[in-house]
């Protein structure tokens, strides 16, 4: 869109410039927070990396980290796998009912508290002992509908010729997937997954309802809500930075694999 | 694909539809279920205390709508006019706090409005020294935790539409003489209404199923659908209820996906007659 | 389809990856739920070494989000939980709870004997006594003057408090704060007198910076608020941080609430649970839990071998049981928690 007067141009900008303060100024706040000496908002005590160490040395958010990252990569990997094959699936049948198209939709635009307490309440009833193996089955369910929708944009732009000519060429189908449909597919697979990984490493609502007692099942999240509800304490913005860190830094990742993971 | 769907439907169709199931039964005297068939689950959602907190909560909702989608399109159509090699960096950015934690990003918000936060701070620095305006708990900082966690999804929503526009169009419209409004009106507004109705229909949902905003931000003075919800589940133990409840939500999400759907037909529409033409 | 092979064999390790996963953090370990600071911090590792029994301590916010937890597991998962008394009630009709066998928790003489005949329990059956107290206004004294009398002090407080009160936010503590300012009893179930305190409840919402049952006395130092609604014993933390903060209870008169520990039927190791309530209930560790958590603790050679200091800096720790007692206790009300659960929903609903 071009030819636009330089005062419209001028005010674009500004409102650009406006929104991503509006957008960073709360984080960089608390990243910020997280290296006060003091701890507290009301006034800069000088720089101190002590949030960090006393992060360190607590048990209940390292055994909660541990248990987050169980339940990332354990789900991540099922997802990726499922999620794959789902989209492969859909993307080969010639015609898609728009039931299928529903069902896989669906986890991405249900909301997190009515698949939570469906989640909840059909383990409760099945007498299913809840813990870390029913956080990760629960997340598995969001998790592999954001990987095959990932994989699905790439297939679409995929030339199916080149597996009929590996075919014709006489190559077995487990060998035409491995050989030429994985290659080429591996890079959305990979950042399906790495968007998978950061929405189970954030995700509150799903763990909080199906998790099990105490802290063999207790996430990162999880550890952040309860530390949220008994107030503002300095260790919750080193915490915070931290995680806003593995995010970033796989989302990067992510949209580095696959342009247009994020943006179209 | 067949695993796939199996694991879509032991764990999502089924519990989903255990769901729709227990809003037909009746609470136990101390929660648990009693396997009676009933409706007052549904009847009570239209008494008025629970109908009002619907209401509420929509009112709340559909002004964080209103909000992220007037403060996400403009912010898409500034991404969208900016050099087209600067696009993908200015979207990342956008999107990406996004996928960050729900609960820091909500969290940051108490630091900033508390009365003895950081914007009371800056205001004393700045020589204020009246009694410190109460930002947290009201209904404006729920709607501000609202608008906050959901715009980069507008924006990603609004961008894609406007990104497709053809110049070409808005530049003829011009050349007939329409005004900038005329043709912001009449030529860019309904081709870009499928990414603003899902992006409004995205943020409604949510903030509307919220609970964590509200008992945050909001003190627990707001409910939302979703604080009821959680509400049956986790305190009143009357499962049946927080059923029947999330039965309507999901209601109210398939109704307005229609509509979403309707305007993508009618923007699919008007981008035909706009090739036509 | 040669193709599905592979697959298959991925998908298979991946649900061994997630059998591995869950078979991992399961242990013997006792898994006791308690507020959190609601204990010494060294309890469970000092109960671990004196007794050989592994244990874990994790916490819940409120009463009702432990409810949620054992109500929908059938209290699998957990061996000890620390509720309050009506919650215990509530755990005991769903027969949920092992009754407490007294020949393994000798230290059962130590309670005083208003502790061992509390209407909720006599005799210790189902329930033992962990903590008690009351509830009342916790306030800033030199921000607020005149000093706080009254219930309606909260409810409808001076002109310089509104924005700066808050309430305790969940059902039954909230509804006592507008049963009390009526003159009505804590467990009220009359429909037409709940409405009358709902209505009430709705009004002092409009003079009420939040409800909060976790950081108000952190909002009392601060100073974002001035006078809260407050357990006694939390008022306390308030009172160590800053000696301004004052307790009081209102004309009106309070409840008197006791948190419990229990034992869940469906542990794993009830022994192991009868071990640590006695380990509790032993006159020096109760005496360091009271100290800790600044809670009046049922205990009479513990409250006895405290020091007097401590009631002289938080006069609450002081009050003698008789008077506790003479305070109206907090019962399950049966059918009426629907109304309870209703009402709450309407009052914080109200805009």
């Amino acid at each position: 869109m071009a030819d636009r007067s330089p005062a419209t141009r001028r005010s674009l900008a500004a409102l650009l410039v406006a929104v991503f303060a509006f957008l960073y100024i709360p984080i960089v706040t608390l990243v910020a927070l997280s290296f006060n000496e003091g701890g507290m908002p009301t006034a800069w005590t000088g720089f101190s990396v002590k949030w960090y160490s006393a992060l360190m040395a607590n048990r209940d958010i390292l055994s909660a980290a541990i248990n987050t990252l169980i339940v990332a990569v354990i789900s991540t990997a099922i997802a990726a796998v499922l999620g794959t094959l789902l989209a492969l699936g859909i993307e080969t049948r010639r015609r898609k009912g728009r039931a299928l198209e529903a069902l896989v939709f669906a986890p991405m635009i249900i909301p997190d508290i009515v698949l939570a307490i469906a989640l909840l309440s059909f383990f409760s009833l099945l007498k299913v002992p809840m813990g870390l193996h029913t956080i990760i089955l629960s997340h598995v369910v969001f998790n592999l509908a954001f990987v095959s929708a990932v994989v699905r944009a790439r297939l679409k732009s995929f030339d199916w010729s080149v597996t009929e000519a590996s075919a014709d060429l006489g190559a077995p189908a487990f060998t035409t997937f491995r050989r030429v449909t994985l290659p080429l597919i591996l890079p959305a697979v990979i950042a399906g997954a790495l968007l998978a990984f950061t929405l189970s490493v954030d995700e509150f609502i799903i763990a909080f309802f199906t998790a099990g007692a105490g802290r063999a099942s207790t996430t990162l999240p999880m550890q952040i809500f309860a530390m949220i509800r008994f107030g503002v304490t300095p260790e919750i913005n080193a915490l915070a930075t931290l995680v806003m860190i593995v995010s970033v830094t796989a989302l990067t990742l992510s949209q580095r694999l696959n342009k247009g993971v994020l943006a179209p | 694909m067949a695993p796939a769907l199996l694991w879509l439907t032991a764990l999502m169709v089924v519990p989903c539809g255990l769901i729709l199931a227990l809003g037909f039964f009746r609470r136990g005297l101390y929660g648990g279920i009693d396997y009676t068939f009933t409706l007052e689950n549904f009847a009570l959602i239209i008494d008025p205390l629970y109908a009002g907190i619907f209401l509420t909560s929509a009112r709340i909702a559909g002004l964080a709508t209103l909000i992220a989608v007037v403060i996400g399109y403009a912010a898409a159509y500034a991404i969208a006019a900016a050099p087209r090699h600067r696009q993908p960096l200015l979207l990342f950015l956008a999107v990406l706090p996004f996928w960050s934690n729900y609960l820091i990003r909500t969290y940051a918000w108490i630091v900033l409005l508390n009365r003895e936060g950081l914007i009371t701070q800056a205001l004393r620095m700045l020589g204020y020294e009246g009694e410190p305006p109460s930002m947290l708990y009201t209904e404006g900082a729920v709607i501000t935790g609202l608008v906050y966690n959901y715009l980069p999804f507008v924006i990603l929503a609004c961008y894609a539409p406007l990104a497709r526009l053809n110049p070409e169009l808005a530049e003829a419209s011009r050349d007939l003489g329409a005004s900038a409004f005329t043709t912001f009106r009449r030529v860019i507004l309904p081709m870009t209404l499928p990414g603003i109705a899902a992006g409004a229909v995205f943020v409604f949902v949510l903030s509307v199923g919220n609970f964590i905003t509200p008992a945050l931000l909001g003190g627990g003075r707001f409910q939302m659908m979703g604080n009821l919800i959680y509400a049956q589940f986790l305190t009143a133990n009357d499962w049946p209820f927080g059923a029947a409840i999330s039965m309507v939500l999901i209601a109210i999400m398939m109704g307005l996906l229609t509509l979403q759907a309707i305007a993508a037909e009618k923007g699919a529409g008007e981008r035909r007659e706009g090739a036509n033409g | 389809m040669t193709q599905q092979n592979p697959h298959f064999r991925l998908l298979l390790a991946g649900v061994a990856a997630t059998g591995l996963a869950a078979a991992g953090p399961a242990s013997a370990e006792l898994v006791i739920s308690n507020w959190d600071g609601y204990m010494a911090p060294d309890a469970v590792t000092a109960f671990t070494s004196e007794t050989g029994e592994a244990a874990e301590m994790v916490v819940h916010a409120t009463n009702e989000e432990i409810m949620g937890k054992l109500i929908a597991s059938g209290g699998a998962g957990y061996d000890v939980v620390f509720v309050s008394s009506p919650f215990a009630e509530v755990l005991h009709n769903l027969d949920l709870l092992e009754p407490i066998d007294a020949g393994k928790v000798p230290n059962l003489v130590n309670l005083f004997p208003e502790a061992a005949a509390l209407p909720h329990d006599p005799g210790n059956t189902f329930s033992v006594p962990y903590a008690w107290g009351t509830t009342g206004l916790c306030y800033r004294s030199d921000l607020v003057s005149p000093e706080p009398t009254s219930w309606n002090d909260l409810l409808h407080p001076a002109e310089a408090q509104v924005g700066k009160v808050t309430l305790l936010g969940t059902d039954r503590w909230l509804l006592a704060a507008g049963l009390l300012a009526h003159g009505l009893s804590v467990n009220e179930t009359d429909q037409a007198k709940l409405d009358e305190v709902e209505a009430d409840l709705i009004e002092a919402k409009k003079t009420m910076l939040a409800f909060d049952d976790t950081t108000f006395y952190s909002k009392l130092v601060s100073g974002e608020a001035t006078l809260v609604h407050a357990w006694d014993g939390w008022c306390n933390y308030g009172i160590a941080e800053n000696p301004a903060i004052k307790f009081m209870i209102p004309s009106e008169g309070s409840d008197l609430w006791v948190d419990t520990m229990v034992v869940m039927k469906a542990s794993g190791n009830k022994d192991g649970a009868f071990k640590f309530i006695n380990y509790i209930l032993d006159a020096k560790n109760h005496a360091w839990a009271a100290e800790n958590i600044l809670y009046k603790v049922p205990n009479k050679p513990a409250m006895e071998s405290l020091s007097p200091d401590m009631a002289a800096t938080y006069p609450n720790m002081g009050m003698a049981p008789a008077d506790l007692v003479a305070l109206e206790q907090l019962r399950d009300v049966g059918e009426a928690s629907r109304a309870y659960a209703k009402a709450v929903s309407a009052i914080k609903a109200a805009q």
